[in-house]
């Protein structure tokens, strides 16, 4: 964004999920994303067992949802989607550690760091849901 | 308003319907889960038209190419003939035209068509008994003026197919071939990319069909080969690869044996151990894994954190049939 009066105009009135760049933003991190989760001792075993496919296609879902875009996924959703990982022992600090690699995808990919404060602000409204309380 | 076909029946899909939505209103059996392009579960193909890139977002290539589409995603821009995933399939009725071993264990089919058989190599078709028995196999050649695929068959202890072709198909008999399935293959683009090719047993298969269509393809960047297994007496078609890596400067054969004994030009592990240890970096590299489920699933993760982008990794796990 080169004018800041426009910058201005688009912050009213644009959506998170735009202002990042949308699928193509979503699209760009996924990878990187979910290698860093791959890689994370303190988090991949929750990941050992999914297949590797379908859930890049999950982690879409997961990335659209924390960038603000559309998706259909209710707080019920998101219990039940996790309740098998609460029995292996999911808690705040694997939750932590996914909104870390969040953030660092984010900054590899040169969002401003006033998004990725919105993107984790979004990622806590489901922190509940997620680890099932 | 457009109509959808499938076999024999019409549906109609309205403006604002998805192909899926108009087929459930129609109960239409199909799989389908999140209706929105995450599962996959809904993955039809057309038989006609070309779908709309909206409905393709995020499908391989070579899906793409196949005119795969994801039924929830798809707003018809025209009448589409569609094929359901499960539908009952079309055989066509082959002739064995060759029938001899590769090595100990691994026998060599071809089957003979009349007319052309389309496909790419590095897809499998399944092949049927006339009692109904039916397995999955991979193509191991490109597309032939003489209109033949080959096989590799590996003959599994107690195996009631493996053991069938082994023990009493004989040159002259026919047997039933579905049509070409699978997205495991090479597309003639990005000639000077990397490909790692990594196969256990007859996974070599594929792999042999996807190497030779990548060379006459004029693929110029460098394609490494590991096949492995325990012992040398299951490896098979060794001379014609060390011949083939003599031939292209960019092709190499790495064999791999993961048993005790291990002969000089061979080596040492398992080959998707190998390979990592061969190859660093697998930044922009295409990956093709064919052959045991676990090797394939441990390869996959592996090749995609060493770099590789999910898009670029294709794989046939060769899986038992549930009994
Ligand atoms: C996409 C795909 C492509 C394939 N391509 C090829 C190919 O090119 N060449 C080839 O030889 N096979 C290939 N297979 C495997 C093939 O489809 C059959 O599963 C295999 O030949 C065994 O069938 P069977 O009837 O002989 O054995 P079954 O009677 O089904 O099984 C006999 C016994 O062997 C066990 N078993 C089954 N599969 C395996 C295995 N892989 N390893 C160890 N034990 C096993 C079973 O659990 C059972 O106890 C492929 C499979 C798939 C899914
Ligand atoms: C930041 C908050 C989180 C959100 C918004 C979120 C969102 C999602 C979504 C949308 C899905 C896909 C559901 C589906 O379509 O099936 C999913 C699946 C999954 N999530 Fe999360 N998630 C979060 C945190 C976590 C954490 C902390 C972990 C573990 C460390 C985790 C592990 C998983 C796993 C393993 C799956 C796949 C389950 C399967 O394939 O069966 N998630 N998540």
């Amino acid at each position: 964004m080169t004018d800041t009066q426009n910058h201005e105009d688009a912050t009213m009135s644009k959506t998170l999920y735009e202002r990042i760049g949308g699928e193509a933003a979503v699209n760009a991190a996924v990878d990187i994303f979910y290698r860093k989760v791959l890689s994370d001792p303190r988090i991949n075993r929750f990941f050992d067992n999914v297949d590797m496919e379908k859930q890049a296609a999950k982690q879409k879902a997961f990335l659209t949802m924390a960038f603000g875009g559309p998706h259909s996924y209710t707080g019920e959703d998101m219990r039940k989607g996790h309740a098998h990982l609460l029995k292996m022992g999911l808690d705040d600090s694997h939750f932590d550690a996914v909104v870390e690699n969040l953030g660092a995808t984010l900054q590899e990919l040169s969002v401003p760091q006033e998004l990725i404060a919105e993107v984790v602000a979004i990622c806590e409204t489901t922190r509940n849901d997620v680890l099932g309380r | 308003m457009y109509k959808l076909t499938i076999e024999e029946k019409v549906y109609a899909c309205q403006a604002d319907e998805t192909v899926l939505d108009a087929l459930l209103r129609g109960n239409v059996n199909i799989s389908y889960a999140c209706k929105k392009g995450t599962c996959h579960s809904c993955l039809v193909r057309s038989l006609d038209a070309v779908p709309p890139e909206a409905a393709q977002a995020g499908l391989k290539d070579t899906l793409k190419k196949r005119n795969h589409f994801l039924a929830c995603l798809c707003h018809p821009e025209q009448d589409m003939a569609i094929k359901l995933p499960d539908q009952s399939e079309f055989y066509t009725e082959g002739t064995v035209v060759v029938n001899e071993m590769l090595n100990r264990n691994t026998l060599l089919l071809a089957v003979a068509f009349k007319d052309a058989f389309e496909f790419n190599a590095g897809q499998f078709v399944n092949l049927q008994r006339a009692d109904g028995l039916t397995r999955s196999y991979s193509i191991a050649n490109i597309p032939q003026e003489s209109n033949t695929l080959e096989f590799h068959i590996r003959r599994l202890p107690g195996g009631k197919f493996s053991g069938w072709l082994h023990d009493e198909i004989r040159v002259g008999d026919s047997i039933a071939v579905s049509e070409p399935r699978g997205h495991c293959f090479y597309l003639p683009e990005r000639h000077g990319q990397g490909i790692l090719l990594v196969g256990t047993g007859t996974g070599l298969a594929p792999l042999a069909g996807i190497l030779t269509d990548a060379l006459a393809h004029g693929h110029s960047g460098p394609i490494y080969l590991f096949h492995g297994s325990r012992e040398f007496e299951d490896l098979y078609r060794i001379d014609e690869l060390c011949q083939l890596a003599q031939r292209h400067q960019n092709f190499h054969y790495i064999p791999c044996l993961s048993g005790k004994h291990v002969p000089a030009g061979f080596s040492h592990g398992r080959a998707d151990e190998v390979a990592l240890a061969s190859l660093p970096d697998l930044k922009a590299w295409r990956v093709f894994l064919c052959g045991h489920p676990d090797m394939v699933k441990q390869m996959k993760k592996m090749a995609f954190l060493k770099g590789a982008s999910m898009k670029d990794i294709y794989a046939d796990a060769f899986l038992a049939t549930p009994v």
